[in-house]
């Protein structure tokens, strides 16, 4: 494209123990640009980050910025050289505690040759200058803890910005805001592009993808697996290069269901989103698919009684459900495998068999009393199903591989009939045999219940499911039997120019 | 199991046992039957505190108001009996239904009005410490005091309720074992079967080690922390009533050192057998290894006021033991 990348990165590679993350990635940014970076979880776009922000170091390849080799060594160094990062997490950029004007003006109270004693006066007049370049029009005196999120990535991005820098990178950071506060910053990246910046954007929401990108470049499995830079860009050809399907799938024979279990009429997840139908039945596996942040995880939280759904209404075995608890929708027999195991499943404390009989400890107790023979048979019963690698049933689980921890989780709820099982990314963090196993084990167990799978890959829906739903917006937006399936139509609904309200 | 394991599991009672040698051989009479009662005695107010603050560390959470609930009970019994003219199963009743009461609240507190639970139940101290001298405008309560308005206390204290502190049981010899030691062992195996044994001890296990994973395996985690702390108040209030029992008066100047060394016992508890986690168990032998320690010191004419720089040490040193040798991220 036109003229010279001001930044360019050749053959990065960067490993954690055994596990290549990066395997040469090769990346150039052109000033007044944004280009877009998507990539599933783990493809190695954090890494990416950190490296060229100064957190990590490469392990090889080269970075140049301006012509000038670029290896900082801490954050303030990349800073300092003209490449600003804008984390994810808003609060890593802003003080809550300070008002706007100190944000706006942190990074020269520190450092040398700053004044020893704070002058008010000349702090507010630099956070103006800095406020004024950026557009931004806030009360500079507010503290920042009394401010919206929207806002505070504006000051966290204001702030980025007084260094002037060549190189903007912007990690995920519409994750948590609503769509018109994104429009905020969507103006602000308009400005910040026709000053000349140039722009990484991460991010995995195709409406600020579309909105905003100049280019697209695709990252899976630590490395570049497509760019796309003419117009107009191809949006499905961008989530096919970063989700892939990988060839020899094993074939799922796809059964159908024998009898409904579950449906919900004109469910709403939140206030803008478009009402949807779902169908789950008896013998059927369904993978609800969709990027991350389309409200996958929000659906499966309403189906287990975690949040309320926003409108709508739901029947399990024909009779309404509307949980309002864990333990309400566990009792009528719906069970969540939640993700994040590390964070909503595992308790650190408790070894192999007690994490296995937590939920149903109680059927396993009696006058109160836990029957730990029951318990630990249990537990042995469940690690020969589902082959959990382990010494025995009392081993501690953070001596279990990443698989066999997700095994134990899913083992949890298996254990126990369920009329519907749901499965929030069960393949995170999970190797490839494991992964095999929990879903023949999934497929084998299925004709009792009915059972619905959260999955980002489209090769663990297309591996596990018979059915596969996708979703967008926070809405269902297509619907394919896994016999033959019309991949071009499906990645264009994952990319976002679905059938509304269908499925 | 190498050295370095050997040392985290059995290190804390290998100390004890040596002590418990140390002491025998270095001064006379500290291995009769009578000192190891007396150990046991001046163990177990503490311990009886101590026991109920593991409940609360057990599910994540801090109880720093026992020492006052503590005090309050026995000010509470002191003034149902002398003030009141009450029995002393009304007195009983009344300091456990403080006891549970204030529990209740600081676990309201803290898992519906979202307070931290150490400013919680410090604020909770703070209250109960100016609450209890209101009745008697800063008085102590005996029999025949004085009141505010002029009168005499016409009340005194059942000798049922002072047999509670002063009742000795017979064990091998005659009057041998005071009926607080008594206690403390019964509410010592109880409070260890609960939380050991039954599911309920299990779920708040799993309340404090990940309150997320409890919640979505359909654990009422709330209720579970209320009752840690309902738990711990009722203890510390039946640690106030035997306090009221051994004194026979409602001391407003007494109770001082319980909350430290109830918390310094169950923080002890965690390095015994390796555990690395609040455990009833471990929370006993801490009580009686600072009873041990102190007792020894006592008798080799150490003075008292190295004592508590020598529980400082210890509790340092078993946090060590926790938090460093093992290895193990606890909390």
């Amino acid at each position: 494209m036109q003229g010279t990348p001001v930044f360019v990165v050749k053959g990065l590679m960067k490993s954690f123990g055994p596990n290549r993350v990066l395997k040469g990635v090769d990346l150039d940014l052109h000033p007044g640009q944004v280009t877009v970076l998507m990539g599933a979880n783990g493809a190695g776009k954090s890494t990416l980050v950190k490296i060229v922000s100064g957190i990590h170091s490469a392990d090889g390849g080269t970075v140049e910025l301006s012509g000038q080799a670029f290896a900082p060594s801490t954050p303030a160094e990349a800073m300092r050289a003209g490449v600003v990062t804008v984390h994810q997490a808003i609060n890593d950029g802003v003080v809550p505690a300070l008002d706007v004007a100190s944000n706006l003006t942190l990074d020269r109270m520190s450092g040398k040759g700053a004044p020893l004693l704070l002058n008010p006066r000349r702090i507010r007049r630099e956070a103006r200058e800095v406020a004024d370049r950026m557009g931004l029009s806030l009360d500079l005196s507010k503290e920042v803890a009394d401010l919206t999120l929207a806002d505070r990535q504006l000051v966290a991005i204001a702030r980025a910005m007084a260094h002037r820098p060549k190189v903007l990178i912007l990690d995920e950071p519409t994750s948590s805001l609503s769509s018109s506060e994104a429009d905020r910053l969507f103006a602000l990246i308009d400005r910040l592009r026709a000053e000349g910046v140039a722009i990484l954007y991460i991010s995995h929401r195709m409406s600020d993808i579309r909105r905003l990108a100049d280019r697209i470049v695709s990252l899976r499995d630590g490395a570049i697996a497509g760019r796309f830079e003419d117009k107009p860009l191809d949006y499905s050809g961008a989530v096919d290069a970063m989700l892939g399907r990988k060839s020899g799938h094993d074939a799922v024979d796809a059964r159908s269901a024998h009898a409904p279990v579950f449906s919900a009429e004109g469910l709403r997840l939140h206030a803008g989103a478009e009402p949807f139908h779902l169908d789950l039945g008896k013998g059927e596996i369904v993978a609800i698919t969709g990027l991350v942040g389309v409200g996958k995880t929000a659906l499966a939280e309403t189906l287990f009684g975690l949040r309320r759904p926003f409108g709508g209404s739901m029947r399990l075995d024909g009779r309404p459900y509307l949980p309002t608890n864990p333990a309400d929708a566990i009792g009528q027999g719906v069970f969540l495998v939640a993700k994040d195991r590390a964070d909503n499943g595992i308790v650190p404390e408790f070894n192999l068999a007690r994490n296995v009989s937590l939920p149903f400890v109680h059927r396993l107790s009696r006058f109160g009393v836990v029957r730990r023979g029951a318990e630990r048979q249990r537990a042995r019963e469940q690690i020969a199903e589902l082959g959990i690698v382990c010494r025995t049933e009392r081993d501690e689980m953070y001596a279990l591989s990443g698989g066999n921890q997700q095994k134990a989780m899913v083992a949890r709820w298996l254990a126990e009939p369920s009329r519907l099982l749901i499965l929030d990314e069960p393949f995170q963090g999970v190797d490839i045999a494991a992964r095999h196993d929990i879903a023949s084990k999934l497929r084998a167990t299925a004709d009792s219940r009915a059972t619905v799978l959260f999955v980002t890959e489209l090769d663990e829906a297309l591996e596990t499911a018979d059915r596969i739903l996708v979703m967008s917006e926070h809405t269902l937006v297509g619907e394919h039997v896994n016999r033959g399936v019309d991949m071009e139509r499906l990645l264009a609904e994952v990319a976002g120019r679905g059938l509304r309200g269908a499925a | 199991m190498n050295l370095r394991e050997f040392a985290i599991r059995y290190g804390f009672l290998a100390l004890l046992a040596g002590l418990v040698v140390f002491f025998s051989l270095a001064t006379s009479g500290f291995t009769s039957p009578q000192a190891a009662v007396f150990i046991l005695q001046s163990v177990s107010l503490t311990g009886i505190l101590a026991l109920g603050v593991t409940a609360t560390l057990v599910v994540g959470g801090f109880d720093l108001s026992i020492g006052s609930i503590a005090t309050s009970a026995m000010m509470a019994a002191a003034y149902v009996m002398v003030v009141l003219e009450q029995n002393a199963l009304v007195a009983v009743l009344a300091c456990l239904a403080i006891g549970a009461l204030v529990g209740l609240i600081n676990g309201i507190i803290i898992c519906y009005l979202r307070v931290p639970d150490l400013l919680a139940t410090l604020g909770m101290m703070f209250l109960l410490i100016g609450l209890q001298r209101i009745p008697t405008e800063g008085r102590s309560i005996a029999a025949g005091m004085t009141m505010p308005d002029g009168s005499t206390a016409a009340g005194q204290f059942d000798p049922a309720f002072l047999a509670l502190g002063r009742h000795r049981f017979d064990f091998i010899l005659p009057d041998l074992v005071p009926a607080s030691v008594v206690v403390l062992i019964v509410l010592a195996v109880l409070i260890w079967f609960f939380l050991e044994y039954t599911r309920f001890g299990r779920l708040m296990y799993a309340v404090g080690s990940n309150a997320r994973a409890a919640e979505f395996a359909g654990a009422p985690v709330r209720a579970y922390k209320i009752w840690a702390y309902i738990i711990s108040g009722v203890f510390a209030s039946i640690g106030g009533i035997l306090l009221a029992a051994r004194l026979g008066r409602g001391d407003i100047a007494s109770g001082n050192n319980l909350l430290l060394d109830a918390v310094a016992a169950a923080l002890i508890g965690y390095a015994v057998l390796g555990a690395s986690k609040p455990n009833a168990f471990g929370t006993a032998i801490g009580a009686l290894f600072v009873g041990v320690l102190l007792q020894g010191l006592t008798m080799m004419n150490v003075p008292y006021y190295t004592q508590d720089f020598v529980k400082g040490a210890v509790l340092v040193v078993a946090l060590v033991f926790t938090f460093s040798l093992s290895g193990r991220t606890a909390r």
